[in-house]
């Protein structure tokens, strides 16, 4: 830990001290032009009353944050409601996602469902065949654990080359929460699985049925039942009441509004395991049952939603970066399209398969910038860049696009999403 | 911890001793509550419920339930799936995987179709009904002849094309070994291109006028983006208790008409500026004979046609290609058109 950080502290210094040598005339603070009215005037605020306690039983954000808000892509789906949305990522900073935020990706529109009528049921090879209601599930042992939800087709639009100017549309179908619910485990324990039960089908209660074929190995490792988020019940856009957590796998195994568990000894082949969420590689075959989410990482800001607007000198770069596979020890961070790159500094908790935050403070001398970032994971894997993807896998397979970004930024600090040699 | 085990142990000696190990929660399931969610069905054709249905009585079917968002052969109509054709496209740029093209097996057909369609009225089609379609989209792929009839005796004889084309997930002996590396810090390269641009292709939504107009005011109130992308309403004489409710209703709509700002054609027209005006109108949207007809009788939707209209489409205009069963609820109607009111023409 210490020794990250010294490393890296000295690689930013370097940084610093490379883009002063360059044209800063820095050392000399702007002067105000006159007084500030923010300063010699009285604002409403300062002299008139705000509304009470009671105005706002459930808090929301300041009015002035209303457009930090999720997005879509209307041209990618042929309707809202089997549609996908974006998390914000420019506008967020630490690693927890508020509720509020976290993306969304239904198949059927969202289930309000009634918690009073909801059930989970688990059944097919096991001993006793059993149904929970919410209030049985409470009653087990509670789990608090932050994991990252990245959907699959995250980035998926970028296969064939740079399409979509901002993080939040090629890198928002991520979020990152905490998650209070009960071990699958003891669930799947609580009704005895057979010897020959090998694989589980989680199944979502509404209108699209999601089902996917789960390893059992995983299924008793780590997956969660999970009935909160952030500390409350989980939002109807991310399964209320309860939904699957599976750490470190494509999302959309994640089975929202889940009411039951079936166990098997073989996989079901469903069409999310099928006609989706299989890869397509150049020659006509396909991977299926890619279940791991690669080590990623992003720069939220600058990036094409968030330029820099405050011209060259002192400049905070930041972005997220996760690995379905462990933890984020360390970024590596280029202002010259991969020139010469510098260790990020990490902040924040580092936790297995969560979200990790990294900055990278610098003076800028005004002049065009590419960016990229790199991570590395516990594993020893390091982010490869598109191309290098590309060399494996082709263009069409859609999934698992977890290749190195670049943003080009101009003088004026406006920034473009780019591929660079 | 030690102390929820001894919950754990004191609860066990209530328990059953073969469920020693247990805590005794939740019951045992019947026997008719396994079969009414258990429907998922395997490619060995584990799950398959008794029933048969052939093409000729499938075709019929999906005319009705399915066309109108997936084409009269599968084809699709604007962007919803694809469901046939493509076959030797999966080798090729913009390949187009359907089910008789990409599909592993047919066990998917009939459980997806079974638990998730048609959109909108999941789980309508009785067992034989689910045969009978499954066997017409066989025939839409050209797999079998229009005399076949699909059951549960004969489902695992049928093999989809592609089904040897798929293998298990290889990134752990194929990428990890390439991408587990000591990378370059220093001077990795000598110099930099831009080879491709995501403004050359122009396609993200609305941000970058926000970016412009950002950078033009950098201290500009954020708020204005998100005023400028709300549509004004035209006929603000509406409440907006009913607008909301409106908004919700339209729901039932949705999956084929699209309202506000840059609202495009879809299975139906696009819904700006309907209310209140001539019939008919979506600029490029081909309408059936019977709603022509009605557009040549000068047919206004006044919120009074309108209510007509939407409580019983087909008793309304018979004959019209609007595939929508009617809304029963007079409130609803009138929030749907107080909703609609409040998008004017573009
Ligand atoms: C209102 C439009 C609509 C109607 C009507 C409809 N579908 Fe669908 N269909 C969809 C949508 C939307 C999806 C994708 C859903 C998703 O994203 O999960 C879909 C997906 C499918 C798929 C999977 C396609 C793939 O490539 O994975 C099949 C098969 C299918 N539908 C068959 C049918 C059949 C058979 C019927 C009639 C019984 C039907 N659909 C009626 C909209 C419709
Ligand atoms: C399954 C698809 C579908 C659904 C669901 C649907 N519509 Fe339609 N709608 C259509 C089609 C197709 C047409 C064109 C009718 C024709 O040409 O006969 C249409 C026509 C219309 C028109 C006439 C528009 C014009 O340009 O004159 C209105 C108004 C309308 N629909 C409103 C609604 C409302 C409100 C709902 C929901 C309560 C709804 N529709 C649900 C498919 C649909």
């Amino acid at each position: 830990m210490t020794d990250r950080s010294g490393a890296s502290r000295r690689d930013f210094l370097r940084a610093g001290l490379a883009g002063s040598a360059a044209a800063l005339a820095s050392g000399t603070l702007a002067r105000a032009a006159g007084p500030d009215p923010a300063i010699t005037e009285l604002q409403p605020w300062m002299t008139e009353l705000g509304e009470g306690v009671d105005a706002r039983p459930y808090g929301k954000p300041s009015q002035f944050e209303a457009h930090v808000v999720r997005r879509n892509v209307a041209w990618l789906t042929a309707d809202p409601i089997s549609s996908v949305n974006f998390t914000p990522l420019h506008e967020l900073d630490g690693i927890l996602t508020p509720n509020g935020l976290c993306f969304e990706r239904h198949h059927a529109g969202i289930a309000e469902i009634d918690p009073a009528k909801h059930r989970l049921m688990i059944n097919g090879l096991v001993d006793t065949p059993l149904v929970f209601t919410m209030a049985d599930l409470m009653r087990f042992p509670r789990e608090n654990r932050v994991y990252f939800l990245e959907c699959a087709a995250n980035s998926g639009m970028e296969w064939r080359g740079a399409q979509l100017n901002g993080c939040q549309y090629t890198h928002g179908m991520i979020h990152n929460v905490m998650y209070t619910g009960v071990r699958l485990k003891h669930l799947l324990d609580e009704a005895g699985v057979r010897t020959n039960g090998k694989w589980i089908l989680p199944e979502g209660g509404d209108a699209s049925g999601m089902t996917r074929s789960i390893p059992i190995e995983k299924a008793m490792d780590d997956c969660l039942v999970a009935f909160k988020m952030n500390g409350e019940a989980l939002r109807p856009e991310q399964g209320y009441p309860l939904r699957l957590v599976v750490p470190g796998w494509e999302g959309n195994m994640w089975v929202k509004w889940l009411r039951r568990i079936e166990v098997g000894d073989e996989p079901w082949h469903h069409r999310e395991e099928t006609s989706k969420y299989t890869d397509l590689l150049e020659g006509g075959k396909a991977r299926r049952f890619t279940w791991v989410m690669d080590a990623k990482s992003v720069i939220t800001n600058p990036s094409p939603q968030a330029p820099i607007t405050h011209g060259r000198g002192r400049t905070v770069l930041t972005g997220v970066a996760w690995s379905g596979r462990g933890t984020i020890p360390r970024v590596d961070v280029t202002i010259d399209g991969g020139k010469n790159w510098y260790q990020a500094r990490m902040d924040g908790p580092s936790l297995d398969k969560s979200m990790h935050r990294f900055y990278f403070e610098f003076d800028w001398d005004g002049s065009p910038l590419l960016l990229q970032s790199r991570a590395h994971d516990s594993t020893g894997y390091v982010q490869p860049t598109k191309d290098e993807l590309r060399a494996f896998r082709g263009v069409e397979s859609i999934y698992h696009n977890n290749g190195i970004q670049t943003w080009y930024v101009n003088e004026k600090g406006e920034a473009e999403n780019v591929e660079i040699s | 911890m030690s102390r929820f085990l001894e919950a754990t142990l004191a609860l066990s000696l209530v328990a059953t001793p073969a469920a020693a190990d247990r805590l005794g929660l939740g019951r045992p399931a019947l026997t008719e509550e396994i079969a009414a969610w258990d429907i998922d069905v395997r490619p060995d054709g584990q799950g398959l419920p008794e029933g048969r249905g052939d093409v000729m009585t499938g075709e019929g079917l999906y005319i009705d339930n399915c066309a109108v968002c997936h084409g009269d052969f599968g084809e699709a109509v604007g962007r919803w799936p694809v469901l046939a054709g493509g076959q030797g496209t999966l080798n090729h740029e913009d390949p187009n995987k359907t089910i008789g093209s990409y599909w592993p097996y047919l066990s998917t057909v009939y459980d997806y179709v079974h638990r998730a369609m048609p959109f909108g009225n999941a789980q309508s089609l009785s067992d034989d009904d689910v045969y009978a379609i499954t066997a017409y989209l066989l025939y839409l792929n050209d797999l079998v002849e229009d005399d076949f009839e699909l059951s549960r005796e004969n489902f695992a004889e049928v093999r989809l094309p592609n089904e040897e084309n798929f293998f298990m997930d290889d990134r752990d002996e194929v990428e990890l070994p390439a991408f587990t590396r000591e990378p370059c810090m220093e001077n990795c390269k000598e110099t930099v291109e831009i080879t491709a641009r995501a403004a050359v292709i122009d396609v993200t939504p609305e941000d970058t006028a926000a970016r412009e107009r950002r950078a033009a005011a950098p201290t500009a109130e954020p708020a204005a983006e998100v005023a400028a992308a709300t549509p004004e309403p035209a006929v603000p004489a509406v409440s907006p208790e009913q607008v909301a409710a409106g908004e919700k209703a339209f729901r039932a709509c949705q999956a084929c008409h699209k309202v506000g700002e840059g609202a495009k054609n879809g299975t139906g027209p696009a819904l700006n500026g309907v209310v209140g005006h001539a019939a008919g109108k979506a600029e490029g949207f081909k309408y059936s004979k019977a709603m022509a007809e009605k557009v040549e009788t000068g047919l206004v939707w006044t919120p009074e046609a309108l209510d007509a209209f939407l409580a019983d489409p087909r008793g309304f205009m018979k004959g019209t290609r609007m595939a929508y069963g009617g809304m029963k609820d007079a409130d609803q109607r009138a929030a749907v058109i107080a909703y609609l009111s409040t998008f004017a023409e573009d």
